[in-house]
C-alpha cells in the first residue's frame, strides 16, 4: 500500500501553512465621507492586497483542501458526489440572476424552471405538491415540522406537542423538531438496526405530531415494515416524515409517497449532484401530500390555463421559512442535472451506489455488523478508535468516512461510496481501510502525516477559542 | 466519460466492471442487493427523458431565456454589486467546491483558513467579538438573533421588537422560527424613514428580550438614532439586533459603537449577483454569548508539529452532538458563499470597500436629484441620507408608473399608491440617466 500526500500544498512560514491575509497586509483607511460625521465610523483596518497576491493565496488555499475532484470521499450520509461541470455554467448565466422582486410577467423563464422542478420532485418523490424555498436540509425538516403543526391545528388537534423521532436519525430531525416546539420522543432501535415497531407503539398516542424517518435509514437498512409503520402512525393521528438524506439509494425502485410519507425534504446537493460547496450552500424542497399541499409556504409557483406561470399564496400557508425563493442557483443545478440524468441515469446511479456499497463492504477487513445495507454501511473499527482510523485513512490518500455513528455500531466507520468511484478505485479504498486495520495505537494516534496539517487540538481550540485573526498573537 | 450509451454518464463502471463487481457481491444482478418490499416497489417510471450534456443545457437555457432582460433598479432588502471576476475563478476550484464540511481539518486547511478570514472581516467590520461562518440569509439570520436573545436573557420575556419597514417576508421567517419559542414578534413605528425613537420607547419594556433595527433600513434610509435605541435595549435589558451588510458597514457608523449585541444581514451584496435572492446569512455577537451562537465556528489551534492550525470549534453548541438541545438546527450553510464574500472583500481592500460605500450615498443622492426635478415626481420622500436606493413620490398611480417602465426595459419597486422605490448601485448606475428619461416620458 502506497502512500500519498494529498491537500499537502506547505509553505510553513512562521509556523503557518499559509499566512493569513492579515499577515499579508493590513491597511488602515481613515474614512472620509460626505456623510456627517457622526454617521460614520473613523477607519477601517483589512488587508489590501493586489490582484496576483490575492489569487496565490486563494490556490494556496485550494491546494490545502481536499474535495470529491481530489480523490474519493466516502462521507456516510453525504452522498459525495462528482458534481457535473455544466450545471455550474447554466447557474451562471445572466438570466438565472434575476432580483426576488421582479414582476411575475417578467421571469417567466424563472418561474417556469421552478414550476418544472416542482414537478420533476413530485414524480421522484411520489408527493403532489413540492415546494422550492427551504434553503439546506434541515431547514427542510424545520419546514415540514411548521406544515405538519398546521396541519394539525387546522384540524382541531393542536394539542399534538411530540414528534417520535428513532435514536439512530440525523441530529438536525431532533434541532428541527425542538425549533418547532415540539417534545422530541426518541425511540431505540430494533437490535436488527430498524425501527423496534414495538418502541414505536408504545411512543405513539393523542400527542403524537408526526414521525421522522430515513429510509434507507444512517446504517444503509431499508425499513421493511414501513407499511406496518405508516399505518401505525396514521392511525394515531400522526403525520409520516422522511429525511431524504437517503434517497440516493432509492431512485426509480421506490418512492417515498408511495410508502405513506406525508412530507418529504430532498438534498439537492446530496442526490441531485449539486456541489456540497465546503459546507453549502445546499437546497432542501419540500413534498408533501395533497392534503398537506394548501399549507405550503409562500409563494408557491403554478400554471396558468393560458400557459404562462405565477406566484401565488397557498389558502393557508405557513407563511415564509426564507427571505425569498431559497438558493435559487442551487435549484437551478439540481434541475440541470436531474434533466440530464432522466429515468435512465437516475436510476442507474442508485443501482451503481448500492452495488458500489456493497462490493467496498465485501473487500474490507473490518466488520459490518448489520444488513442488507444499500447506498451506505457502517463498518465497525472493533478495538480501534474509528476516529483515529479516519486520520490514518488520510495518510493513504482518500478521505475517511463518517465516524462514531450512529451509536448503534461500535467505534462506527460510516461509509458512502456513492455510484461515481470505479472498481479501481474503491480497491484503493479497501486497502486503505485494511492497511489502518492492522495498524496499531500508536501509528493511529501519531496520524496523520501526509496532510497539510498534522493532528490538530481539538481540546485548546475550544478552550481558548481564537475566533479572529484579532485574537491570535 | 464510461463511453457507455446507457445509465448515469457519471457512474464509470464498465459493463465487465459491473459484473465482477456482483460476482465478488454473490449476486447476479443488482436488484438483488434492494432490500424493498415488493408492495412498495416502485414499477413506472419519472417520465423524464435522459439527455445529453448539451441537450441539458439548452433545456434550462430555453427555460431561462423567457426572462425578460430588464436594467433593475430593485434593491429592498437584496442588492447587486459587480463581482471581480477573480471571484468566480477562485471559488470554482473544484478543491473548494467539492468539499463539504470540514470534519477532517487536515486536509481541509484551505476552506477551513478562508472561512476564519471570513470571520476575521465580519468581526472587524461590526466591532463584535464573535462572527460565525454563515446563517442561511439575513431573514433567518433574525430570526437566530431572536432566539439567542430569548436564550441569554437572565429574566423571561417573550416579545421582539421589529421596526415597520422590515419586509413581511421577513417578519413571517421570524415569527416561524420563533413559534415554538413562545415569542411574540410586535411591529414599532417608524417616523420619516427613520426609527420613532419616542414611539418605541413607549412599547419597550421589560418583557422585551431584542429590538431590531436597520442601517441603512430596507427603504433605504441612513439611520441617524442608533445610540438612542442601543441605550433604550440597554435599559431594559433587551439586546439591540442591528441588520447591515458588509458595504454598508465599511463606512456607517460601527455596529459595536452604537451599543450592538448582535449584527444580522446579507452579505452576498459581496460576492453573488442577486440570485433570485439566494444570500448569506451574517451573524456576528458579542463574545459573552459565544457558547449560545448559532452554526459554525472556525478557530484557531495548533497542530503536532506546533504549527498554527484551523478546525471547526465548540461544536458541542451543535445538532450533530446536542440534538434537541442544540443552539440552531443548522447544519449545510452557506460555506461556499461566505468563500466567494470574503474573496470580493479582499479584492477591493479597505479603501475600495470604503470608496464603494461612499460611492452608494453618493448615487442615490445624484438619482433622486434628478428625479426630483421632473413635474410631478418628488425624491427623496424623507429628509434622510440614504445608502443605495430612496423612496420616490409619484403624483400618478405608482403602479401603473412601474408597469410603463417594465416596458421600458427598467424595473423599480411600488411600493405604495403614489410610491416608489428606487436603488442605484455600480450595477446599474450607466442606465440612470435612461431611468430619469423614462419616468418623465410616462408621466408626462
Amino acid at each position: 500500500m502506497e502512500f500519498y500526500d494529498q491537500a499537502a500544498y506547505r509553505q510553513a512560514d512562521d509556523d503557518q501553512y499559509e499566512p493569513l491575509l492579515a499577515a499579508k497586509d493590513e491597511t488602515t483607511t481613515e474614512v472620509d465621507s460626505s456623510l456627517p460625521d457622526d454617521l460614520t465610523r473613523d477607519e477601517l483596518e483589512l488587508p489590501s492586497l493586489a490582484e496576483p497576491e490575492l489569487a496565490r493565496h486563494y490556490v494556496r488555499l485550494s491546494q490545502q483542501n481536499y474535495g470529491v475532484d481530489s480523490g474519493p470521499y466516502p462521507l456516510g450520509s453525504c452522498t459525495m458526489k462528482y458534481n457535473p461541470r455544466f450545471t455550474e455554467d447554466v447557474a451562471a448565466l445572466d438570466a438565472a440572476s434575476v432580483h426576488p422582486d421582479r414582476s411575475a410577467e417578467s421571469v417567466q423563464g424563472t418561474l417556469a424552471l421552478q414550476h418544472d422542478l416542482q414537478d420533476y420532485l413530485g414524480r421522484i418523490g411520489g408527493m403532489d405538491a413540492v415546494t422550492l424555498q427551504p434553503p439546506a436540509g434541515a431547514a427542510g425538516e424545520f419546514a415540514g415540522i411548521l406544515l405538519a403543526d398546521a396541519y394539525h391545528e387546522a384540524n382541531g388537534e393542536g394539542h399534538r406537542d411530540e414528534v417520535v423521532i428513532p435514536d439512530a436519525a440525523h441530529g438536525t430531525n431532533f434541532a428541527s423538531a425542538a425549533l418547532g416546539g415540539y417534545d422530541v420522543v426518541e425511540i431505540p432501535s430494533g437490535d436488527d438496526g430498524r425501527v423496534d415497531v414495538d418502541a414505536l407503539d408504545a411512543a405513539l398516542g393523542e400527542n403524537t405530531a408526526a414521525l421522522m424517518l430515513t429510509n434507507p435509514n444512517t446504517l444503509g437498512l431499508f425499513e421493511r415494515d414501513i407499511e406496518d409503520i405508516a399505518e401505525m402512525v396514521h392511525d394515531a393521528g400522526g403525520l409520516l416524515y422522511y429525511d431524504g438524506a437517503n434517497l440516493n439509494a432509492l431512485l426509480g425502485r421506490a418512492r417515498p409517497g408511495d410508502m405513506g410519507f406525508d412530507i418529504m425534504h430532498f438534498n439537492v446537493h446530496k442526490t441531485f449532484a449539486t456541489p456540497h460547496g465546503g459546507g453549502g450552500p445546499g437546497a432542501g424542497p419540500v413534498g408533501v401530500t395533497e392534503d398537506l399541499a394548501e399549507f405550503l409556504p409562500d409563494p408557491h409557483i403554478r400554471e396558468t390555463e393560458s400557459g404562462t406561470y405565477e406566484r401565488y399564496t397557498p389558502e393557508q400557508s405557513v407563511g415564509k421559512v426564507h427571505g425569498f425563493s431559497g438558493n435559487w442557483l442551487v435549484l437551478i443545478k439540481a434541475f440541470a442535472y436531474i434533466d440530464r440524468l432522466g429515468d435512465d441515469g437516475l436510476s442507474d446511479a442508485s443501482a451503481k451506489a448500492v452495488l458500489n456499497a456493497n462490493y467496498l463492504a465485501e473487500q474490507v477487513d473490518y466488520d459490518v455488523p448489520l444488513g442488507p445495507f444499500h447506498h451506505e454501511f457502517v463498518a465497525s473499527a472493533g478495538e480501534q478508535d474509528a476516529a483515529d482510523v479516519a486520520k490514518r485513512m488520510l495518510d493513504y490518500g482518500v478521505h475517511p468516512p463518517t465516524t462514531k455513528w450512529p451509536d448503534l455500531v461500535d467505534e462506527a466507520l460510516m461509509t458512502e461510496p456513492t455510484e461515481v468511484e470505479t472498481k479501481d478505485n474503491l480497491d484503493d479504498l479497501a486497502d486503505a481501510f485494511n492497511a489502518v486495520a492492522g495498524d496499531d495505537d500508536e501509528t493511529l494516534e501519531a496520524a496523520p502525516n501526509r496532510t497539510t496539517a498534522r493532528r490538530i487540538d481539538q481540546t485548546s481550540a475550544a478552550r481558548n477559542p481564537r475566533l479572529s485573526w484579532h485574537d491570535l498573537d | 466519460m464510461s463511453g457507455r450509451e446507457r445509465g448515469s454518464p457519471y457512474a464509470p463502471h464498465t459493463d465487465e466492471e459491473t459484473a465482477a463487481m456482483l460476482d465478488a457481491v454473490g449476486v447476479d444482478d443488482v436488484e438483488a442487493l434492494f432490500d424493498i418490499p415488493e408492495s412498495v416497489r416502485f414499477d413506472d417510471d419519472y417520465g423524464i427523458d435522459a439527455k445529453s450534456e448539451q441537450e441539458a443545457v439548452t433545456e434550462t437555457r430555453k427555460r431561462l431565456r423567457r426572462n425578460d432582460d430588464l436594467t433593475e433598479f430593485l434593491g429592498r432588502g437584496h442588492y447587486e454589486h459587480y463581482v471581480p471576476s477573480l471571484v468566480d475563478h477562485l471559488s470554482q476550484r473544484s478543491e473548494f467546491l467539492t468539499s463539504y464540511t470540514q470534519y477532517q481539518p487536515e486536509v481541509t486547511q484551505g476552506f477551513l483558513q478562508a472561512l476564519f478570514e471570513y470571520q476575521s472581516m465580519l468581526v472587524e467590520l461590526t466591532g463584535l467579538g464573535v462572527a460565525n461562518c454563515s446563517m442561511y440569509d439575513d431573514a433567518t439570520a433574525l430570526a437566530e438573533a431572536a432566539l439567542l436573545a430569548k436564550r441569554v436573557r437572565a429574566a423571561d420575556g417573550d416579545r421582539v421588537l421589529v421596526p415597520e419597514y422590515v419586509r413581511d417576508g421577513h417578519v413571517s421567517v421570524l415569527e416561524n422560527y420563533t413559534s415554538g419559542a413562545d415569542v411574540s414578534v410586535e411591529r414599532y413605528a417608524t417616523d420619516a424613514g427613520n426609527v420613532d425613537t419616542d414611539a418605541l420607547a413607549d412599547t419597550i419594556d421589560d418583557d422585551v428580550v431584542l429590538v431590531y433595527a436597520e442601517n441603512p433600513t430596507t427603504t433605504g434610509a441612513v439611520e441617524e438614532h442608533l445610540s438612542a435605541i442601543g441605550d433604550l435595549a440597554d435599559d431594559h435589558d433587551a439586546l439591540f439586533c442591528l441588520g447591515s451588510d458588509p458595504v454598508a458597514m465599511s463606512l456607517l457608523q460601527r455596529p459595536a459603537d452604537v451599543g450592538a449585541d448582535v449584527v444580522v444581514g446579507d452579505a452576498s451584496v459581496l460576492g453573488m449577483p442577486a440570485s433570485y435572492g439566494m444570500g448569506l446569512g451574517v451573524f456576528a455577537c458579542r463574545e459573552d454569548f459565544l457558547r449560545q451562537v448559532p452554526g459554525r465556528l472556525v478557530g484557531a489551534s495548533e497542530d503536532a508539529d506546533g504549527n498554527r492550525a484551523y478546525t471547526l470549534t465548540l461544536q458541542t453548541r451543535e445538532q450533530h452532538i446536542r440534538k434537541e438541545r442544540a443552539t440552531s438546527n443548522i447544519c449545510t450553510n452557506q460555506a461556499w458563499v461566505a468563500l466567494r464574500t470574503a474573496i470580493h472583500a479582499a479584492s477591493l481592500g479597505s479603501e475600495g470597500l470604503v470608496n464603494l460605500a461612499e460611492r452608494m450615498v453618493e448615487l442615490p443622492r445624484d438619482l433622486a436629484a434628478d428625479l426630483d426635478d421632473l413635474t410631478g415626481v418628488r425624491a427623496p420622500v424623507h429628509d434622510r441620507h440614504h445608502f443605495r436606493e430612496f423612496l420616490v413620490h409619484t403624483d400618478q398611480p405608482a403602479p401603473a408608473i412601474a408597469d410603463d417602465l417594465e416596458a421600458e426595459g427598467l424595473a423599480v419597486h411600488a411600493v405604495g399608491d403614489h410610491r416608489l422605490q428606487v436603488c442605484v448601485t455600480d450595477a446599474n448606475e450607466h442606465a440612470a440617466d435612461r431611468l430619469v428619461a423614462a419616468v418623465a416620458e410616462v408621466t408626462h
